[in-house]
């Protein structure tokens, strides 16, 4: 059904990618944003269902009660009307974080409710540090944390792809952390696998260093990634930044997400990564959802990042 | 220039992507497999289970902490920084902390002799520093935020 798509290999790519000065590419198409790696296009001849597709939605900060959005609880669920409306039921939703603001009872209660309107299989969520404001996040894993380890991290196979979420939002000093136990986990988690196996990883907090000084980078990240290393395809995805950003290290193509609920400067535009007012008008182009799809023999994943306007 | 001619071949992928996305197939949908435990994690949508209950809500935490003492020192919180980075009191001082932000912060020391629940905006919290010593602490929500108090005799 799907005639042998044609890969690129690891020099092709590498070739590629210096010929364009850039390994991702991103361009605005009516009101998308879309990116990819460079050397891709092929996806497109690939025909039919993905092997998996899925969507993420990110920092919907239930509770929130500032000017740079009256109304987050309202925004999020057009969020999930824009997942529940892509034309298709994707395979399962990721939440990447910071589903609440101050991690109240109330809010996660909110935020869950909310969450059970996704048209979707599964709903998936890795807390942000918002979720774990004064309990070391034992309010949010007793609201989503059932079969999940450690503090919260786990891991699951779909369609041939494996999927590991993480935990970097507890014991922070400056930056992301993820700490001995975990890195133990995902060392053993990955230990078996063919080193052809696609690898996604969530977590809320980048595992690349897109701005330190604002601590939007994980101090443990490098341990870990450096157990996936041997993998052909492993793709990072991100909240935390409010803001679509993507890298390519490597093997590993990390890409942050934005928000539903409001906006954050560019790195180091101005003192602090404190909420950006827009004009009302211009917010929603700023919220957004994104959908990834993954299609066998590709090593790249395809996003599409849309705006809720 | 390459990239002009880049750009040329990303938008079109993004139409022909466009195009496969709005023809869904009709091949069943891939199944989930956990490595992680007995129970499944995350919780199902809408297609899926009926909805979960909804969880035992007890009373809504504040996002306040304490009133502003009646006198001590106070510390602002503003432009996610606190000011002064470093506050001198004298043993017994009672601090005062006051969020300025839209953003929630908290007080966390680094020897964890105190930590504030989530202060929203004009959200309060007041700590008593009842013996001399140097108390670095930071936010927690956001840990770039460092703070120091310093307690004399």
């Amino acid at each position: 059904m799907t005639d042998a798509p044609h890969t690129m290999n690891r020099r092709q790519l590498i070739r590629h990618s210096a010929w364009f000065g850039a390994a991702v590419g991103l361009a605005v198409v009516g009101g998308e944003v879309i990116s990819h790696v460079a050397g891709t296009a092929d996806a497109a001849r690939v025909q039919g269902r993905p092997t998996l597709r899925f969507a993420q939605v990110s920092d919907s900060h239930i509770g929130f009660t500032g000017k740079a959005n009256s109304n987050v609880a309202s925004s999020f669920s057009e969020a999930i009307d824009r997942i529940n409306n892509l034309g298709y039921t994707p395979d399962f939703v990721i939440h990447t974080g910071d589903l609440t603001h101050l991690a109240t009872p109330d809010q996660f209660d909110q935020v869950k409710q909310l969450m059970t309107g996704l048209r979707t299989p599964h709903v998936f969520t890795v807390p942000g540090e918002h979720d774990s404001v004064d309990d070391a996040g034992q309010k949010y894993r007793s609201v989503f944390g059932a079969g999940t380890r450690g503090d919260g991290w786990y891991s699951f196979d779909i369609a041939g792809v494996h999927v590991i979420a993480l935990v970097n939002t507890l014991n922070l000093k400056k930056l992301g952390h993820l700490g001995a136990d975990q890195l133990d986990f995902v060392a053993k988690d990955v230990a078996a696998l063919p080193s052809d196996t696609p690898i996604i990883v969530f977590s809320h907090i980048p595992l690349f260093a897109m701005y330190p000084d604002w601590g939007w980078g994980t101090d443990d990240a490098a341990q870990a990634l450096s157990y996936l290393r041997r993998f052909s395809s492993v793709t990072c995805l991100n909240g935390h930044v409010h803001q679509v950003f993507s890298k390519t290290e490597g093997n590993v193509t990390f890409y942050s997400g934005t928000t539903t609920a409001y906006p954050l400067p560019h790195p180091g535009d101005g003192p602090a990564p404190k909420p950006v007012t827009l004009p009302a008008a211009q917010l929603h182009d700023a919220l957004g959802i994104r959908e990834v799809s993954y299609t066998k023999g590709q090593n790249a994943l395809a996003l599409k990042e849309r705006t809720l306007q | 220039m390459p990239g002009r001619h880049q750009g040329a071949r990303v938008v079109l992928l993004a139409v022909l992507l466009a195009g496969c996305s709005s023809s869904p197939q009709s091949q069943p949908a891939p199944s989930v497999t956990f490595g992680s435990g007995a129970t499944t994690p995350g919780m199902p949508g809408m297609s899926g289970m009926p909805p979960m209950p909804g969880t035992s809500a007890s009373a809504p935490a504040s996002a306040t902490g304490s009133p502003a003492a009646v006198a001590g020192d106070a510390v602002s919180i503003d432009n996610m920084a606190f000011v002064p980075a470093t506050l001198t009191v004298h043993a017994g001082s009672t601090v005062t902390w006051t969020n300025h932000d839209e953003e929630p912060h908290t007080v966390a020391a680094s020897d964890g002799s105190f930590h504030s629940p989530g202060m929203g905006l004009q959200g309060t919290y007041s700590h008593t520093f009842p013996t001399a010593g140097k108390f670095d602490y930071v936010c927690s929500i956001h840990p770039f935020m460092h703070g120091t108090v310093v307690v004399t005799q």
